[in-house]
This record gives structure tokens, C-alpha cells and sequence, in this order.
């Protein structure tokens, strides 16, 4: 398979590169400064939560640009052989989102298990956090690749890419609540509902936090989530709703590459 | 075999219409020249035959395989691009080992570029790490390497020192005597003159002129291409 030899080679490349290894570090300081400080796995699960939540996406969508800005030359070099539009876009895929998973489940796993974190029945939610930050980091490389190829200028396209993060970690959820503030005399679960399963990241959130079952930290989308769904359900919903957003972004920027002028 | 033939190819970037209507063949063991100014669809017609860029009408032949039925026919084709950006951390061997694993390592290819060009010594260096002639001469390397009957070349031998130059349009020339079919895009008139035979310029996504380089120098009267053409230009501007 085409797709398997380009990932080979793009893996190796990005493997090499220091900015993996760097966010490899980060998560692996972090979470060992987390046991150091806190103890306990759960608690360094929940506090590793807003992390995953935050700077998974940042990484993801401004790497991912710049990745593919970065193979132009090549990809066209690459196209130029006898190798079908689809194998290379797959490719170039495996080849970032394999690595930046790898270096965000190794240095979260790694303390964990130095640690003794999963003794205390910490696997379960370890590997639901590790599951939700591998989801995030494919979901929005998909949406920096589907950015960097929709834009032939480069400084636009991480404006666009930064816009994506700023917009679904700070601004959508202000937008819910100033909907929220201006609705107040009407029924709002059903809309709120609706408006969360646009956003992956505030998905991402309801489903680590209703599968930890902390009310306390649910905030309006995920207290309304559990009401309206109950816990398994509302788990089950978030959990598809993620689904989606891992496939459309990614068919889309499928479409996109089969159909670009090089 | 290595005949590539052009019908009513048109293409446009929103309103500029950068390939209007072009019809061509490039023919077997003969190199043909595209020239024009900047913006006048050299590239895109390059990139065309390629099948980099999708066209919005006509057609494309390479050996009678139309273009846009598949990838296969670029087995044929061999492609040294103007600008040589590759993976940073792998080194030229691993790229070169890559193209090769995605041809499903053909037993018959054609390294002596890399002894010829004297770039041995640089493949087990990151590619970050090369110059920007290495990088070039790595790029021809990678052209030549299947021995394609199609050969596209973009500025062979910008970056190139003059010997490396040399060796390079030697073996340009070998590979047209030995029948292949090769595609030259090139800034430097005396380059065109030693390895063209026939010239295509274009304008404004049209053919301006096509005539070999002989007819072009001979009935101009003037001493060399660069002037002949410069001469064709403002006479057909004049009247």
C-alpha cells in the first residue's frame, strides 16, 4: 500500500523533528508534576483534563498547518509519481497524527505507570482521557489540513487555524452563555444541547466528565447533558457526536485535496 | 513512444485565464522548450500534463493514456521541479529510497547521476542540512533515476556550478539521442540554444510562436536565440 510507504517516511521525518519530542516532554513534566504535587490518579487525571482540552487542539490544528505548508514542494514532488491522490492525502495524515498521538499517550502513560496511577483504578479514566486527547488531535489536524489547503496563503491559514482554536475553546462557549443570558425565560436544554455537538472540544469535555460523574465541574452543557440523556446515553451521544467530527473534517479535506490545483 | 499530445486545454484561476484553448504535441526524442514571461502558463501546463493541476477542459495524452484516467502513466515520466523542498530531517538517501519503494523498486534504474554530479558524499546528511545546488543535483538524480521516456525539467540547472552544470546538459542531450521525449523550462536563452530543439512560447495562456530553434536563429538573421527571440517579440508587437 502507497499510504503505508509515504506514512513510513513522513513518521520518520516528523519523529526526528524537536517539536514532537518537546510536546512528547510536556505532557510527561507535567503529569509527573502532577503526581509529585497532588497524588492521587484521579485527581491528576481531572487536572490533566483542561490540558488535554486546551493545548491538544492548539498543537494540533497549528502544527498541522504548518505541516502541510511545509510538504507543498513535496507533495507535488510525490504526485508527480505514480501514487493516487487519496494514498498521499492518507499518508501525510498516519505520518503527523501518529506521532503527535504517540508523544501525547507516551508522556501522559508513562508517569502514570511510573507512578503507580493505575493501581488505584485509575485505568479506566486513563484511558478514556488518553482516548478523548487522540480524538481531539486527529479532529483538528483534519481541520488544519482541510484550512491549509483551502488557502494558498500561509500567514492566513494559521490566522484561520488559531481562529479555530480561539473559537471553539473561548468564544463558543462565551457565545452559549450570552445565549443562555438573553433565552433566560425560554426552555433552553434542547438548543444547548443542539449548540454543544458543535463544538468537539466542549464534547470532549461532557464525556470525560460524565463518565468521572463530577457535577461539580460539568458546568451548564454537561449538567444539562446528563439531565436530558442520563450518564450513559449522554456518554453515548457525546462519544458519536465526536465520531462525526473525526470523519466530516476529514472527508472534506479529502475532497478538497483530490479536487486542488497543485 | 513518449509522444504527448495537448487538445483545446483550458484553464482558469477565477477570472484569469491562465491555459486558453492550447493545442500542441511534444514529440518523441525531441526536447522541447517552453518559454514566455512570468504568468504566461508555463507552469500550469506543465503541471497539467502532470496531472498536478485539473483542468476545466480538453485533453491530455501521454503515449495515447489519457491524463486523468489514473496515476500509471507517470511511471513514464521523470520530474525535476524548480524548487527542490523536501522531508528535513530524512536524509537524501532515505528520499531517494522512498520514491523507489513507491515504484515498487524497479530492478533497472540509473544512479550514475549521483556519482556524475558528485553528490555522494551529501546523501547521508539531513536534507536540511544541503545546499541549495545539492539539493538540486538530488532532484536530477531522482528525475533521471527510473529512466522515464518523459523527462520534465524546471530550470535544470539553476544553483548549479558550472560543472555540474555541464554534466547535467550532457546527459540531457544523451537522453534525447536515446529517444526520450523531454520538456525544458529554462531562463537562460543559451541553455535553451544548446539543448532545444523546438521552442514554444507562450502568451497569455496562447501559443505565440512554436518553430525550432534553428528556423528561429536562421531567419531572424540575428547571432543567437536570446536575440532572435527578443527580435520575433517586438516585430510581432510592431505590426
Amino acid at each position: 500500500m502507497n499510504t503505508m510507504k509515504i506514512a513510513r517516511y513522513q513518521l520518520r521525518d516528523v519523529m526526528r523533528s524537536r517539536w514532537v519530542l518537546v510536546y512528547g516532554v510536556f505532557f510527561l513534566l507535567m503529569t509527573d508534576a502532577l503526581f509529585r504535587f497532588g497524588g492521587s490518579g484521579e485527581r491528576v487525571i481531572l487536572s490533566l483534563m483542561n490540558v488535554v482540552l486546551i493545548a491538544i487542539p492548539l498543537v494540533a490544528v497549528v502544527l498541522g498547518t504548518m505541516y502541510l505548508y511545509g510538504s507543498r514542494e513535496f507533495t507535488e514532488l510525490l504526485l508527480s509519481q505514480p501514487v493516487r491522490r487519496r494514498s498521499l492525502f492518507l499518508g501525510l495524515f498516519v505520518g503527523l497524527g501518529l506521532p503527535l498521538s504517540l508523544a501525547f499517550v507516551l508522556g501522559t502513560g508513562l508517569p502514570f505507570w511510573a507512578h503507580g496511577g493505575m493501581a488505584e483504578g485509575g485505568a479506566g479514566p486513563l484511558l478514556l482521557l488518553l482516548g478523548t486527547g487522540v480524538g481531539l488531535t486527529l479532529i483538528f489536524a483534519s481541520l488544519a489540513f482541510l484550512v491549509a489547503l483551502s488557502t494558498e496563503d500561509r500567514i492566513k491559514g494559521l490566522g484561520y487555524s488559531l481562529g479555530i482554536w480561539v473559537f471553539f475553546t473561548v468564544v463558543f462557549n462565551g457565545l452559549v452563555l450570552l445565549a443562555i443570558y438573553m433565552f433566560a425565560d425560554y426552555p433552553m436544554e434542547q438548543p444547548v444541547i443542539a449548540l454543544s455537538l458543535l463544538n468537539p472540544v466542549d464534547l470532549g469535555r461532557i464525556l470525560l466528565l460524565l463518565s468521572f460523574d463530577i457535577s461539580a465541574l460539568m458546568g451548564f452543557t454537561g449538567a444539562v447533558f446528563r439531565r436530558f440523556f442520563g450518564s450513559g446515553l449522554g456518554q453515548s451521544v457525546a462519544l458519536g457526536a465526536l465520531g462525526l467530527w473525526l470523519v466530516v473534517p476529514f472527508l472534506l479535506g479529502l475532497r478538497t485535496f483530490n479536487r486542488k490545483n497543485f | 513512444m513518449g509522444m504527448i499530445r495537448i487538445q483545446n486545454l483550458s484553464k482558469r484561476y477565477g477570472r484569469l485565464q491562465v491555459l486558453d484553448n492550447l493545442e500542441m504535441e511534444m514529440a518523441q526524442g525531441r526536447c522541447t522548450a517552453i518559454l514566455g514571461p512570468n504568468g504566461a502558463g508555463k507552469t500550469t501546463l506543465v503541471k497539467s500534463i502532470l496531472g498536478l493541476v485539473r483542468p476545466e477542459s480538453g485533453q491530455i495524452t501521454v503515449d495515447g493514456e489519457v491524463v486523468n484516467g489514473g496515476p500509471e502513466y507517470r511511471r513514464a515520466i521523470g520530474y525535476m521541479p524548480q524548487i527542490a523542498r523536501y522531508p528535513e530531517n530524512l536524509t537524501a538517501r532515505e528520499i531517494i529510497q522512498m520514491i523507489r519503494d513507491l515504484r515498487g523498486n524497479p530492478k533497472e534504474t540509473d544512479e550514475s547521476l549521483i556519482h556524475d554530479l558528485q553528490v555522494e558524499s551529501e546523501l547521508d546528511k539531513p536534507f536540511r542540512t544541503l545546499s541549495g545546488g545539492n539539493r538540486q543535483k538530488v532532484s536530477a538524480v531522482l528525475a533521471f533515476l527510473f529512466r522515464p521516456r518523459i523527462l520534465f525539467l524546471d530550470e535544470p540547472t539553476s544553483g548549479l556550478d558550472p560543472v555540474t552544470s555541464s554534466v547535467l546538459k550532457d546527459r540531457i542531450l544523451r537522453e534525447r539521442d536515446a529517444g526520450r521525449t523531454i520538456v525544458l523550462t529554462s531562463h537562460v536563452m543559451s541553455e535553451v540554444e544548446e539543448l532545444a530543439d523546438t521552442v514554444v512560447y507562450l502568451l497569455e495562456g496562447r501559443i505565440h510562436f512554436q518553430e525550432s530553434v534553428a528556423d528561429l536563429i536562421g531567419s531572424s538573421g540575428e547571432m543567437n536565440l536570446e536575440r532572435a527571440i527578443a527580435r520575433r517579440i517586438t516585430a510581432r508587437v510592431v505590426a
